[in-house]
């Protein structure tokens, strides 16, 4: 069973729906006893880092979902879910995340002025994915594979990502840290492509 | 780089798609979800529900089909239709939907968009815009393109973008249903003035316009229509293949 975290951040229809689609036992969940009786957990996220992970420690599952990170329990952070893995953010001031995976999240719209690009921000719709190295949970994709995103702040491509997608910068599509997964984009938003991520993480052992 | 986004647009009145002309004269077309279906085959890169139905057991209609959609599809669904509060935000985003479109109630309203704006996030609100050219200017229109307004769309555009709008549809009065192309005065008119994702709507009667509209406009953000994918005029499919020998960057799956 995989849990889903509920911490009231998102909408979690096309989540629940697509693992059901897919055949993945799967609840949301903010019991502690469920996360940790759960196989897997996915930590979802829509919206602001600081206000997130507020909501995420009001619910006190914070040190559970760390305990059963450490005990080796697969992981998947989804969109801002994603970015609250990482050290710290810089989205309105600076905010630690929860640290499973080095690194940092910046502003979209400071990297691409620092470097003269004039692009949308948010970065919103399907770009290309760029596999930089293989790994289990995309053993289905294929180079090229497009997926939605919908972001205003991202992560640099760097040791740890296993896939980019290209936005005036190289913004990290796939993270992977251990037992410890990311995605930038919406895998349950991303048709096919996105439901082979899912899969592949459910298969994960 | 972001690909240009296809987006088939299904009006639905009592449980079934409708399609009219020039806002008028709505004929049946058939079931929602075969459609949703079809299109999410076909390569459909997200795709918008107009709920036009006025009556409390069509609303209820409404609502099954799209958690029927939302169940099995999974690309972006915007939707739209008689949402005049954030409790209607909340009503349809329950129901399946990753975004929601404003056009009427936000024109009562205009404190609707920074209201859901601020609950949901820039990226779930769609401004709608029905706009048609009066007196030599381009004027906003409320109630599906029957009232004139009076105000100005372009101003309308930049509150918009400024106030918490994610995305603008621009779908022009002028050149909905007569399948002449798009709109590109009208729509190079707003996408030179806002820094958000324009989807333009209205005209699109061949494939070849939508051709036209990405070289014209390059930085308009998608393409929107109707009549044209439900009576398989043009498929989207063959649109891709198109766009992307002339070397538009689209989502080929």
């Amino acid at each position: 069973m995989i849990a889903i975290i509920d911490y009231g951040v998102g909408n979690l229809f096309s989540l629940t729906a697509s693992l059901r689609y897919l055949g993945i036992e799967a609840e949301v969940t903010a019991s502690a006893e469920r996360v940790r009786k759960a196989d897997k957990l996915i930590l979802p996220g829509v919206g602001a880092f600081a206000d997130a992970r507020a909501k995420l420690d009001a619910t006190l599952l914070t040190p559970v979902i760390r305990e059963e990170v450490f005990s080796g329990k697969p992981l998947l952070g989804i969109c801002l879910g994603m970015q609250m893995l990482f050290d710290v953010s810089y989205e309105y001031g600076v905010h630690s995340g929860l640290g499973f995976v080095p690194g940092e999240v910046r502003s979209l719209t400071k990297d691409l002025d620092d470097i003269g690009v004039s692009l949308k921000v948010p970065e919103m719709g399907w770009n290309s994915l760029k596999i930089l190295r293989n790994d289990p949970i995309l053993k289905d994709n294929s180079d090229g594979d497009y997926v939605y995103y919908v972001h205003s702040y991202y992560v640099p491509e760097a040791e740890h990502t296993l896939a980019s997608s290209a936005y005036g910068v190289s913004v990290s599509g796939v993270v992977r840290e251990g037992k410890v997964y990311g995605t930038q984009f919406h895998p349950e938003k991303s048709g096919s492509a996105g439901l082979k991520i899912l899969r592949a993480f459910d298969e994960l052992k | 780089m972001l690909t240009k986004r296809i987006i088939p647009c299904l009006d639905v009145r009592d449980g079934r798609v409708v399609k009219g002309k020039n806002f008028t004269s709505i004929r049946d077309v058939e079931s929602p979800v075969e459609l949703a279906r079809y299109y999410n085959e076909s390569g459909a890169d997200e795709l918008v529900f107009y709920d036009i139905t006025a009556s409390y057991e069509g609303r209820a209609l409404f609502k099954d089909i799209l958690e029927e959609v939302a169940q099995e599809i999974f690309i972006p669904l915007t939707v739209g239709g008689g949402i005049n509060t954030v409790d209607d935000f909340d009503r349809v985003l329950k129901s399946g939907a990753d975004k929601v479109s404003v056009n009427s109630g936000a024109i009562r309203d205009k404190s609707l968009i920074t209201a859901a704006a601020k609950k949901y996030g820039d990226q779930c609100v769609v401004l709608s815009m029905d706009v048609k050219r009066v007196d030599g200017a381009f004027r906003v229109f409320a109630k599906g393109g029957r009232e004139d307004t009076g105000m100005d769309a372009l101003e309308w555009a930049r509150y918009g973008a400024t106030h918490g709008a994610g995305e603008i549809v621009l779908n022009s009065i002028d050149t909905d249903g007569v399948k002449g192309g798009f709109d590109i005065e009208m729509l190079t008119a707003v996408t030179d003035i806002v820094n958000i994702p324009v989807i333009a709507s209205g005209g699109a009667g061949k494939a070849e316009d939508f051709a036209e509209l990405f070289r014209k406009i390059p930085k308009v953000d998608a393409g929107l229509a109707a009549s044209i994918f439900h009576f398989r005029e043009v498929e989207i499919k063959e649109l891709k293949k198109l766009l992307k020998a002339e070397g538009v960057e689209v989502r080929i799956c």
